[in-house]
């Protein structure tokens, strides 16, 4: 299970108001916070307040890469914020992300192959985030279609098909599962599967326990990767586990502990 | 139509395990060997490196054993009960790659050879030979708590491989192999959970120490599938990327060939079994045969002519195949 560590986000607090400030400290406290805690991936993204995100976004993969060498998950909605961090990243990175349209995946994945990155592509396109596992697939597969076309190998495109908050919109948990077990057969090597997973919980007293549910459903159906709080020492249990019960790891007594010793 | 090769990619290798060590390493040996170090399954060179060819061990006792008479005949009356003899003759009439020397003399029952007895018997046998010294006590936990830890101080720096660890029983050694500068063999029974749990016990009390596995195998109809199995997804574990399995593999398999009926029936009892010897060199040879395909980088063999047809077959699968 590959956890991407989703903290240096401008939409949190302290991290907005470091981002503002050209502060490194709260982004690299958590940089180091989340590769203690297990993470594979760092997610930067600038947050909305940034005012040049450009700017913000070749400092903040700067500052970040200063205290780990883990790769970074560059998420922005620019491509020209991402396109300035691919071009600091010392490791190979995580584009995050491209939707299902066309102009968009054109610059995305030629940009990936450019900078040999890995890509990030969402189940959504101008109409928005489709209701059922169906539209979903079709939109994956224009995504699988796509990345193919431009040389991205299936093992470096990761499919989002996009939770939405179960308070709000309850029936499309089902259907992201269904997409999930689906987009597995899209290709042989199959593509990657990733979700935003916080965004299950989102405005749910029991939070954490949400994502830690959905967590284990989603892998029983093929999710390789989640967009996570890797500092919720229940939730990297839960993926460990569920690596076991899945047989994608050998069992040995020890086997939480190595897995957020990453030498899984 | 062009064919296109459908080739597995696999995200780790086996780790290199050198055994031995030269005066200028700390040691007195005129060679080392490396094992372990591939990047695929077993003699698939299109899929991946193998950067050394499986070795064999040439098992030798520091009594004479009570192994099948017809074996210690070819062995030679003058060298069975003389272990630096034996190992001579092992590396220089049947090319040994290496020495695996069992300390069957500390047993209680079979000698009980104190520590700086067993001790000398190591020291005779590194100044008879040059190859790497795999050195494993008497299975008797207590003695060998006392043997081992003293063998590993005498010969500090030659990186002897020197076994066994086990779950319930691994800290005296680890120490032992950690302070001398020495190998270690983690033995698990028939178990990959436990194989990979020893070798995060061993690597929590260090985490350089170099380690090889010894799954547990059984003889040719014994049971062989099951260890092949476990063998098979040790490797397949490392290759996606379990560093806790990414270790080289030794098989005992002289011990475990020989111990099957179907080795040491007399012709007599069996006329339709054939020769005794004949047939038991091949029983040997085969289970050996077995392993290589599973994984395993360290042999450890009996006959001299089980030697010779093992290290044929491993020239035969050295020769590359990648396309």
């Amino acid at each position: 299970m590959i956890i991407i560590g989703e903290r240096i986000n401008g939409m949190f607090k302290d991290i907005g108001q470091a981002v503002a400030a050209y502060d490194p400290k709260p982004l690299q406290h958590w940089a180091i916070q989340q590769e203690q805690s297990g993470a594979h991936y760092i997610d930067i993204n600038t947050g909305p307040t940034a005012d040049d995100r450009v700017k913000s976004m070749r400092w903040m993969v700067e500052v970040v890469q200063e205290v780990t060498a883990l790769p970074l998950c560059l998420d922005s909605t620019n491509y020209d914020a991402i396109e300035a961090g691919l071009q600091v990243c010392k490791q190979r990175a995580l584009i995050n992300s491209v939707p299902a349209e066309q102009e968009k995946m054109d610059r995305v994945f030629a940009m990936a192959r450019e900078y040999n990155a890995q890509v990030i592509g969402l189940t959504m396109d101008k109409k928005g985030v489709p209701k059922d596992a169906e539209s979903r697939v079709a939109l994956a597969l224009e995504l699988v279609a796509n990345a193919d076309a431009a040389g991205v190998a299936m093992e470096d495109l990761f499919i989002d098909p996009l939770i939405l908050p179960v308070n709000v919109a309850q029936d499309h948990a089902p259907e992201v599962l269904r997409a999930l077990t689906a987009i597995k057969t899209l290709a042989n090597p199959a593509p990657m599967t990733v979700l935003g997973l916080s965004n299950v919980s989102q405005k749910s007293p029991d939070r954490q326990l949400i994502n830690r549910c959905y967590l284990l459903m989603g892998m029983a159906c093929g999710l390789d990767a989640v967009i996570a709080d890797a500092s919720d020492e229940a939730l990297m249990d839960v993926a460990a586990t569920g690596r076991i019960l899945l047989n994608l790891d050998i069992y040995c007594d020890s086997y939480l502990k190595l897995f957020k010793s990453k030498k899984v | 139509m062009a064919v296109t090769i459908l080739k597995e990619r696999y995200t780790n290798s086996v780790a290199e395990v050198v055994l031995g060590a030269t005066p200028e390493q700390g040691g007195t040996r005129g060679f080392t060997l490396t094992v372990g170090g591939e990047k695929a399954l077993p003699f698939l060179h299109f899929e991946g490196k193998i950067p050394f060819p499986p070795v064999i061990a040439a098992e030798v006792a520091d009594v004479r054993p009570e192994w099948n008479q017809a074996l210690l005949d070819t062995i030679g009356p003058d060298v069975a009960g003389n272990p630096a003899l034996w190992a001579k003759k092992a590396v220089t009439e049947w090319q040994a790659d290496l020495i695996y020397l069992n300390l069957t003399g500390a047993h209680p029952d079979t000698g009980d050879k104190s520590p700086a007895e067993c001790v000398q018997v190591v020291k005779d046998v590194l100044a008879a030979v040059s190859c790497p010294l795999i050195v494993v006590g008497c299975e008797v936990a207590e003695k060998d708590e006392l043997i081992m830890p003293a063998i590993a101080e005498a010969t500090a720096g030659e990186n002897l491989l020197l076994g066994v660890a086990e779950q319930e029983n691994y800290k005296t050694l680890t120490s032992a192999c950690m302070a001398h500068h020495h190998t270690i063999i983690a033995r698990s029974p028939l178990d990959i959970n436990i194989c990979k749990q020893l070798n995060i016990l061993i690597r929590e009390m260090n985490q350089n120490l170099p380690i090889v596995i010894d799954p547990t195998v059984s003889g040719l109809g014994y049971g062989i599938e099951y260890t092949y199995s476990i063998m098979e997804r040790a490797r397949f574990g490392a290759l996606q990327g379990d560093k806790m399995l990414a270790m080289p593999i030794i098989a005992t398999v002289g011990y475990e060939a020989w111990r099957a009926k179907e080795a040491n029936a007399s012709e007599v009892d069996f006329p339709g079994w054939g020769l005794q010897e004949e047939r038991a060199i091949l029983w040997e040879a085969t289970t050996a045969v077995a392993y290589l395909q599973a994984g395993a980088d360290i042999l450890v063999l009996r006959h001299p002519q089980a030697i010779s047809s093992v290290r044929k077959n491993i020239t035969q699968l050295m020769a590359d195949n990648s396309f």
